[in-house]
Formats: structure tokens, C-alpha cells, sequence
């Protein structure tokens, strides 16, 4: 570098760097000047340090790296001169954070600073070591900052304090030995000192209790007596901020009071009037005022106070909330949805004042005001503010109706003390807002029509009108759809109609007008849709006049894109043209279903390890459409059935029994209790899995055609099943068994390219629990990768499936896998064991996969 | 405790932090990032707290700047909003009528200024008058021809 030329000032790097108008050319730039005072470090360059470490801060707070620069930083600080010193300080506050060892490093300048005679540096060193100390400098230079509480200089007694918090933060230890000279500050005069001071005791009373104790003994006579003098004293200009004198020094003596006075009655009670004089006298049309008033809320909230006292706080959280100003009020629903908890009945007096609130156009104040109405709803007040919250639901916004549409369903739920009024307040909610119902809640409240008897004929007309009020509300039209579909003959022959109803003329006609109509609007809703196909089944069986109709609605899907809606409208169709008989028995209406147990299933449907968005089947109102182990056939899970094959989805080894259930591709959450549901063909457990009894006519159960053969027939593509053999429901060979004795080795399955062998052991004690040994031998000429074994066993069995030997199968059965299965049938001699299994597995970069069913077990097992 | 002071432009310039609670350099970055993107969006009628990462951030605007300061969530909001405006009233005093351009060429001054009001975090002195002494005092000083 030029030693004649002095390097650009300051001022020059910043005009240069906003004349960028890129970010490139603003990168040349630094890089250049970065060059230059890299330079000029490496020459040490004394002169220059400070204008250096300027440019340096500036350029770290262009965001650009600095870390060559942190040395500079000590070596001005080690430099003798007040200006050196300040930028120095400065730049270390700057560039480093405490978790830098570098900062260690500067120990030793501090500590010398800290005893400078010069108390300008004294206070820069005090300053700096307050920011950023790190814990081991803290212990080390605790006692030097002591020393100074002593000064004689104001300025450094403040200084001293404050260092002393973050001391006591970072090293907690230490708080027992500042306690008598934090209360010794606080006999000063001087405001400053006093803020510092009261800072550093409220610190000290949160991090250890002794302070604490120490504190409320000896000081609070002292504070009380400041805060009166502030309260009351004259105008001095130096302290004032909008008509109140030194509100910061007013809101930390209340801070530091409601530390001490909380838990002790005694000291509560000696800051009452003092409390009511401040809460009382404070001039609230300033923000200043106003953060007194608060602190002082919160205080009286926080100590033991009297319930007149409490009374007074909530009353100006009351004013708070008709301030016209969004802080304030925001503040206050903060407060009072603390305050709620302690006492309740305050604050159900301001309930209209809060409600208003529910209005404003700060979205932070609307969410606030929700939260604050869900914690003041009782059984008492449910009913109005149900009202008043509909009523907003109309008028709100998008993305605010989502929550507060959950919220109205969960207060709704929680109080409702009539099924009716539940109901009514449902069905108003779907109607403003059936988009935003979650799925959960449109279950429940099915459930609770199913076992609402005496009001479903109510139930179902409402919602026919509703529906054709609002036919665009989604979460309205599924609780509709599936509501008429039961319940068409409540609603076409006007049973059991209540006074305050008037008489709807509804024909059967107008029911499937109805759906049709659905249908036809959410075209793009699968969920929708596919109810409305299931409804227009049911009123087929009810209104044998539509049924004609019905099916014309029903065939035009049956070239839908979508597999599901396909294959109902196929399979329905057949049930229509063919299968009269049996229909009415088939579409009986449903029983009552059972809120907690269905709650049950899915919960642990739900813990169940299964791809959850390919099991679930478009139909959640499917699931809670189950045989709760009764004997009616229901409609559902029976065609749930039908359509299982060429949907099996990969099932994890886990032993829970929903997994049978979600491997036939029942759909989640439906348990077929095999135990209490009658067998109605035969002893073959696998129709036990899959009846769904009452129908004992053999035609009639749509059986799994599957292996009814020998075992050794393997399924390996069963995509090539056609649905209408399923309803034939062909007799099945009894399959006979090998009459083999104890315990022999099956082939459990075999295919052209891969073979399944298990080997069986009992212990002689334990008769249920059978001990697999399974063994994969690879027939084809290529090499398996990623080899999985699953297995899915019936409900009363379980199982439990150790780590494979290995997951690669060498070809031409060159090697094999061996994995350990345990079965415990706790049907053991009722029922012999069945299980299904798939195998996956990668060759030559393809996935591929191959199932069946073991149904080759020796009887004895 | 107050953890951090942020100004921010409206582009979303950075004009000063103080960091009093330990993030590193590349946790500022962020944090500055996530603030900008969330307070400068905020919509002018809304109330000047943002709830952020289960501290408070308080924000005020001053012509062209946004002044931050993140607090916990226990602390006095309306307080901060006070401390925010004494800063700025001080800043006031001692560039005489500031503007955003003070603050860039002078940010070192503005530093200074900041750490005689701010210490660990907490505040230090209510009285302007005593601010804008000390800070006399110590440009006395540092007069001894100190270019910068």
C-alpha cells in the first residue's frame, strides 16, 4: 500500500456501497476494501486501527464475513487512549458473541479497565462485559464488579448493576453474594441507579429464593415508600413521559413487588394500598399511563390480593378493552385470559365488551378474543354465546372461519346438554360452513343422529331443507346425503313429526332428486360422491318405485375415472338387476352406532403403520357404517369387501388385528368381530374373517374366492378375479387338509419364481403359541434385493415377527432367508390357524411383488 | 430481558442490531430473515406485537424504519413500546431532527447511544437529559482528532 495515501475514510466505503446497484458490484467493493485493511493489518498499522475497524463493523453489518478483524478489535482495546478503547469495545460487541474463544482473551484488558482511574473506560468496560460476557469471565471478574457498586459515581454504580444481572445470569451461583449490596442501592436517589437497582433484585429474586426471602424482608417498606412518592409527586421535566412521572422506574418497582409479594399474604397485604392508589390515580389516555395500568394488573393478579382489589384490576382490564387502540387490547384479552382462571365470574361480567371484540378488524385481537370465549363458555351461558358466535361465523372471514368453526364444534360439544339443541347448532354451523367441518366432527355428530331415535324423522326433514338451501356446503351434503339415505321413509312419509314442524310433501322421487342434484354439484368431491352413490343404494331398497331410476344414476358411473366410484356404481348396479332378494336384507337400516367404541377403532386404526392415504377409502362415513357384532348385514363393509382385491397395499408385520381387517381392504377402523358374529358357512376361519353374518344362505355371502384349493395354489394374481365370481359365491371345497402327524413342514407357498416353506414348533406347556420357522428360497434365475416378508393373521391371533436372517436372495435357491415367526392364538382349538403373506422384493431394478394365504396349516396347530 | 434490537428499513436493510442474549452468526442471519419477512408484511392498523417462536417482538415504525425489540413473553409490552420511543427521542436530541441517513453514516454514534439506554438487555437510565450528557461527556473525549 501507499504509505502517503491514508485508506478511504469511513464515510467513502458507505457512499461507495450504496452507489451499488447490484449486488456483484457491491461485492467488489467490499472485496476490495477488505483487501486493503487486510493489508493494512498485516503491516500493523497503528494509525489507522480505528478507521479500519469501523469500515470492518460496517462491512459485518452488510452482512459480508469479518472474522479477520476480531484481533484488531483486542489490540485497540488494549490501547491506552478513550477513543481507542470505545471503538475497540465496539467492534468486540459487534463481531463476537460470547461463545467465541477469542473473548477470552480480553479478560485481562478488562479487568484492568475495570479499575482504570479513568471512569469513562470504567463504564466502557463495564458496558461491554455486561453485552457480551461469557460464564468463566463472569466468575472471574465478579468481584471486581462489586468493588464498583461502591463508586462514587453514579454513572458506574448503574453500569455495575446492570453488568451484575448478566453475571448472575450466566453463573447463578454468584446471586447470594450480591444480594446485600443490591439492597443497599436501593436507599439511592438517583433514578437511574434506582432502575438498575431494582432490576438487578427482581434478576436476583428470580434465579434463587434466598435473595428472595431477604428481599421481602428488608426492602419492601422502602420501595412501597418510593412508589408513593412517584405517584404523588409534582411535575419535575427531567423524569416526565406524558403526565406520569418515571414510568419505568413505576413499572419495575411493581414488577419487583409482585415477585416478592406473591405467596406471602403479609407483604400482599402491605402493598394494597398503594397498588389501588396507583391502579386508581395513574392518567390512562397515554400509552405510558397505560403500561403502568397494566404492570399494575398484573401485579395485583400475581399476589395474594383482596377479591376488592382483584375486582378493580379486571374492571380496568374492562376499559382496556374499549380503548380505541389495538395494543391495548390486545393486552387486555392477554390479561384476561389469565385472569379467567382466577376468577372466573369477574370476567364473565365484561362478556359483551369481549364479544365485541370478536369484530375487530385485527386479525391477532379476533384470534385472541376466540381463545378468550372458548375459556369463558360454561353450561350457563353455552346457549347465547353459541349465538353470538354463529352469528360472527356468517359474517367472517376465510381464513378466520376455519377456526372458528372448530371452535363453535368443540364448545358446542362439550355443553350441549340436549341432543336436539346439539343438532340444531350442528346443522346451523354446516350450513354457514360445511367446508370448514373437519371430517371427525361430521362422524360424530352421524353417530349422535344413529342414536338419537326419537329425532331422527326431525333430523332428516332439516336437513333436506338445509340441503336445498345450501347446496354447496360439502361437510352439509355428506350429513344429508347419508341421513336420507338411511332415514328416506322418516322423510317421505312424515313420521313422527314434531308440533313446531310444518309438514314438508316429500315423495320418494323428490328424495333422489335431491341426490342426484348432489351428485351433480360436487362433481369433483370423491368423498361426496361416492355417499351419494351409497344413499341412492339404500332408497333403492326403501322406494322400490325409484329403483329403476336409481340405477339408471348409478350406471352412469360405472365409466368413472375414478376406481372407486367405478366400482361401486359396478357393483351396485349388480345388486340392483340381480340380487333383489337378498337386497332388503342387505340395506336394513343401521343400528345405533357406538360412539366410544368407534372412537376406539380409530384411535388404534390410526396408530396402525399403514400408508394411511391408500388404505383410506374415500368414504370415511363408510367406516362408522360397521356391524358392531350384529347380526344385520350392513351395506358397507360388505362391498368394502368386494373391492378389495386389487387394492392390497403393503401391510407392516405389527400385530395388531385391525391389520386383517385393513389388509381385506375393509377400510380403516372396521373390525369384523369374527368371535361374536355366527359363522354361517362351514368352519374355514377365512369366512369367519370375512362374514358378516345373518345371511346363511350360501349363495348370498359373497365369498372370497380365494385358495379354496390346496394351499399350494398361489395367488399371485389376483387382479385377475372377476368381481361377479365373488357373488356367485361358490361352494367351496372343504380343503383336506394334510392329515399329517406332529408338526410337519408346509409349503406355505410356491410360485413359479419363489418359494415359502415353514417349519412349526410348539412348546408342550404352552399350546397356543406356535413358533414359525419361514424359510424364502429365491426359484428364478435372478437375484432378489430388499427381500420383505409380511404377514397379516386373523383377529384372534397374533403375532409377532423377528428380523429376517437377510433381505438378498441369491438365485437358483443358492441360499435362502430364514425369519422366526410367533403365533398365540387365543382361540386355540375353536379355531386353527390361517394367515395371508406377501413378499416384496426388487430384481433387476423392478419392484415386484407376490402374495398369498396359508391355509395348509396341520389341524393340530 | 429485552434480547435483541433490530432497525430495519422498509427494503429490509439492516441498520443496527444488538444481540444481548447468545445467537451465532449464522442464527442472526436467520433471525433477521424470519423478522423481516414477518414485520415488514404487517399490515399498517394492526397492533404492534407479533408473537414470534414463543417470545414477543415489538415493533414500531419511524418514518422509514422499523424499530424491533424481542422480548420474553412475560414482559411489559406497552413498556417496550415506551423504551422503543425513548431511544428514539434520544437519537433525536442527539443528531438533531434524525433521519435514516444519520443512522447509516453515524452508526457507530447510534451504538453508542444505544449502549448509555441499553445494558444486558435491561434498561439503564429514564432521563434523557442524563443520556445526552453522558454522551457529551465522552465526545469530549474522544475530540482529540479523531477522523473517522
Amino acid at each position: 500500500m501507499n504509505p502517503f495515501t491514508s485508506p478511504s475514510r469511513l464515510r467513502d466505503l458507505i457512499r461507495a456501497a450504496r452507489a451499488c446497484k447490484t449486488a456483484a458490484e457491491e461485492r467488489a467493493v467490499v472485496r476490495k476494501e477488505c483487501a486493503a485493511i487486510r493489508s493494512s493489518i498485516n503491516e500493523n498499522d497503528q494509525f489507522f486501527r480505528h478507521r479500519n475497524l469501523a469500515k470492518l463493523m460496517f462491512i459485518h453489518m452488510l452482512g459480508y464475513p469479518t472474522h479477520f478483524g476480531q484481533m484488531e478489535c483486542l489490540k485497540l482495546i488494549a490501547a491506552v487512549g478513550f477513543p481507542e478503547k470505545r471503538i475497540g469495545y465496539l467492534g468486540l460487541m459487534l463481531l463476537l458473541d460470547e461463545r467465541q474463544e477469542v473473548l477470552m482473551l480480553v479478560t485481562n484488558s478488562l479487568k484492568q479497565d475495570l479499575n482504570h482511574l479513568n471512569h469513562y473506560i470504567v463504564g466502557l468496560a463495564l458496558c461491554a462485559l455486561g453485552n457480551i460476557c461469557s460464564a468463566e469471565m463472569a466468575r472471574d471478574l465478579e468481584p471486581e464488579v462489586q468493588r464498583l457498586f461502591l463508586s462514587r459515581d453514579l454513572d458506574i454504580k448503574k453500569k455495575a448493576a446492570l453488568c451484575s444481572i448478566r453475571i448472575i445470569r450466566k453463573v447463578p451461583d454468584l446471586a447470594e453474594n450480591l444480594m446485600i449490596p443490591a439492597a443497599s442501592l436501593l436507599k439511592e436517589k438517583h433514578h437511574g441507579v434506582l432502575i438498575s437497582a431494582v432490576q438487578l433484585c427482581i434478576t436476583l429474586c428470580k434465579v434463587s429464593d434466598i435473595p428472595l426471602e431477604h428481599l421481602r424482608k428488608s426492602c419492601i417498606k422502602g420501595l412501597v415508600q418510593i412508589l408513593k412518592e412517584l405517584s404523588n409527586s409534582s411535575y419535575t421535566p427531567e423524569y416526565e413521559i406524558a403526565g406520569v412521572m418515571d414510568p419505568f422506574l413505576q413499572i419495575r418497582i411493581l414488577k419487583l413487588m409482585r415477585l416478592l409479594g406473591q405467596g406471602d399474604v403479609e407483604c400482599s397485604e402491605y402493598m394494597t394500598d398503594i397498588l389501588a392508589q396507583v391502579a386508581t390515580r395513574t392518567e390512562s389516555h397515554k400509552n405510558a399511563g397505560n403500561a403502568i395500568l397494566y404492570e399494575c394488573v398484573e401485579t395485583i393478579m400475581g399476589i395474594e390480593a383482596t377479591s376488592g382489589l382483584r375486582v378493580l384490576a379486571i374492571n380496568i382490564l374492562g376499559k382496556f378493552l374499549s380503548n380505541r387502540d389495538n395494543n391495548i387490547r390486545y393486552v387486555a384479552l392477554n390479561m384476561l385470559m389469565k385472569a379467567v382462571s382466577v376468577d372466573s365470574q369477574a370476567v364473565q361480567r365484561h362478556k359483551t365488551t369481549i364479544l365485541e371484540c370478536m369484530k375487530d378488524s385485527d386479525i391477532s385481537i379476533r384470534k385472541r378474543t376466540l381463545e378468550l370465549v372458548f375459556l369463558l363458555v360454561n353450561e350457563t351461558n353455552v346457549k347465547p354465546l353459541t349465538r353470538e358466535l354463529i352469528g360472527y361465523l356468517e359474517v367472517s372471514d376465510q381464513d378466520f372461519k376455519g377456526d372458528l368453526t372448530a371452535k363453535i364444534c368443540s364448545i358446542v360439544k362439550k355443553f350441549s346438554q340436549e341432543k336436539k339443541w346439539y343438532i340444531d347448532q350442528m346443522f346451523k354451523v354446516l350450513c354457514i360452513a360445511g367446508n370448514y367441518v373437519k371430517d371427525d366432527v361430521l362422524h360424530s355428530l352421524i353417530i349422535t343422529i344413529s342414536n338419537a331415535l326419537d329425532i331422527q324423522g326431525y333430523c332428516v326433514r332439516s336437513l333436506y331443507k338445509a340441503l336445498q338451501n345450501h347446496p354447496d356446503q360439502g361437510g352439509l351434503v355428506q350429513v344429508a346425503v347419508w341421513c336420507i339415505g338411511e332415514y328416506g321413509e322418516l322423510l317421505v312419509n312424515n313420521i313422527k313429526v314434531s308440533e313446531v314442524e310444518n309438514t314438508m310433501n316429500v315423495t320418494d322421487s323428490h328424495a333422489v332428486d335431491v341426490i342426484e342434484a348432489s351428485l351433480k354439484h360436487h362433481l369433483s368431491d370423491i368423498t361426496i360422491q361416492s355417499m351419494c352413490l351409497v344413499a341412492l343404494l339404500k332408497l333403492s331398497s326403501r322406494f322400490t318405485s325409484t329403483s329403476e331410476r336409481i340405477r339408471e344414476i348409478i350406471i352412469h358411473h360405472k365409466g368413472s375415472v375414478v376406481l372407486e366410484l367405478q366400482q361401486r356404481a359396478i357393483e351396485f348396479n349388480c345388486i340392483i338387476q340381480r340380487h333383489q332378494n337378498i337386497k332388503s336384507s342387505l340395506l336394513e337400516r343401521m343400528p345405533a352406532l357406538d360412539e366410544s367404541s368407534y372412537i376406539g377403532k380409530r384411535t388404534s386404526s390410526s396408530q396402525v403403520n399403514i400408508s394411511a392415504v391408500k388404505l383410506t377409502r374415500p368414504t370415511p362415513v363408510a367406516s362408522p357404517s360397521l356391524p358392531n357384532g350384529v347380526a344385520h348385514a350392513p351395506t358397507n363393509p360388505l362391498l368394502d369387501l368386494l373391492d378389495l382385491i386389487p387394492d392390497d397395499n403393503p401391510v407392516p408385520t405389527s400385530s395388531t388385528n385391525d391389520i386383517v381387517q385393513d389388509l381385506l381392504g375393509i377400510g380403516l377402523g372396521n373390525p369384523l368381530t369374527s368371535g361374536t358374529i355366527a359363522p354361517s358357512v362351514g368352519t374355514d376361519i377365512l369366512l369367519d374373517l370375512l362374514s358378516i353374518g345373518g345371511t346363511n344362505d350360501q349363495n348370498d355371502v359373497p365369498v372370497l374366492d380365494v385358495s379354496s384349493k390346496q394351499g399350494s395354489e398361489p395367488l399371485t394374481n389376483p387382479s385377475t378375479f372377476e368381481v361377479m365370481d365373488l357373488l356367485d359365491g361358490t361352494t367351496k371345497d372343504r380343503s383336506t387338509d394334510d392329515e399329517h402327524p406332529v408338526y410337519p413342514s408346509i409349503i406355505a407357498f410356491q410360485s413359479g419364481t419363489l418359494k415359502v416353506a415353514f417349519a412349526f414348533t410348539k412348546r408342550p406347556d404352552k399350546p397356543q403359541i406356535t413358533q414359525i420357522q419361514v424359510t424364502c428360497t429365491n426359484l428364478s434365475t435372478d437375484e432378489y434385493m430388499d427381500f420383505i416378508f409380511l404377514a397379516a393373521v386373523p383377529k384372534f391371533i397374533q403375532l409377532q415377527l423377528e428380523p429376517a436372517s437377510s433381505n438378498i436372495l441369491p438365485a437358483n435357491s443358492d441360499g435362502a432367508i430364514t425369519q422366526t415367526l410367533t403365533l398365540t392364538n387365543s382361540q386355540h382349538g375353536q379355531k386353527p390357524l390361517a394367515m395371508r403373506m406377501r413378499m416384496t422384493y426388487k430384481v433387476n431394478n423392478q419392484d415386484k411383488l407376490e402374495q398369498g394365504q396359508v391355509n395348509n396349516f396341520p389341524p393340530e396347530l | 430481558m429485552i434480547h435483541f434490537v433490530l432497525l430495519l428499513s422498509r427494503q429490509g436493510k439492516v441498520r443496527l442490531t444488538k444481540w444481548y442474549s447468545p445467537y451465532s452468526q449464522k442464527e442472526r442471519t436467520k433471525v433477521i430473515h424470519e423478522l423481516s419477512g414477518l414485520i415488514l408484511a404487517r399490515a399498517p392498523k394492526l397492533c404492534n406485537f407479533v408473537e414470534w417462536r414463543g417470545y414477543k417482538v415489538v415493533y414500531r415504525r419511524y418514518a422509514s424504519l422499523y424499530f424491533c425489540m424481542c422480548i420474553d413473553a412475560d414482559d411489559n409490552e406497552l413498556e417496550i413500546l415506551e423504551i422503543i420511543h425513548h431511544f428514539v427521542e434520544i437519537l433525536d436530541r442527539y443528531f438533531g431532527s434524525v433521519c435514516e441517513l444519520d443512522l447509516i453514516f453515524n452508526f457507530h454514534k447510534a451504538y453508542y447511544v444505544l449502549d448509555e439506554i441499553l445494558i444486558a438487555g435491561e434498561l439503564q437510565e429514564s432521563s434523557k437529559k442524563t443520556v445526552a450528557r453522558l454522551i457529551t461527556a465522552q465526545l469530549v473525549e474522544t475530540a482529540l482528532m479523531f477522523n473517522l
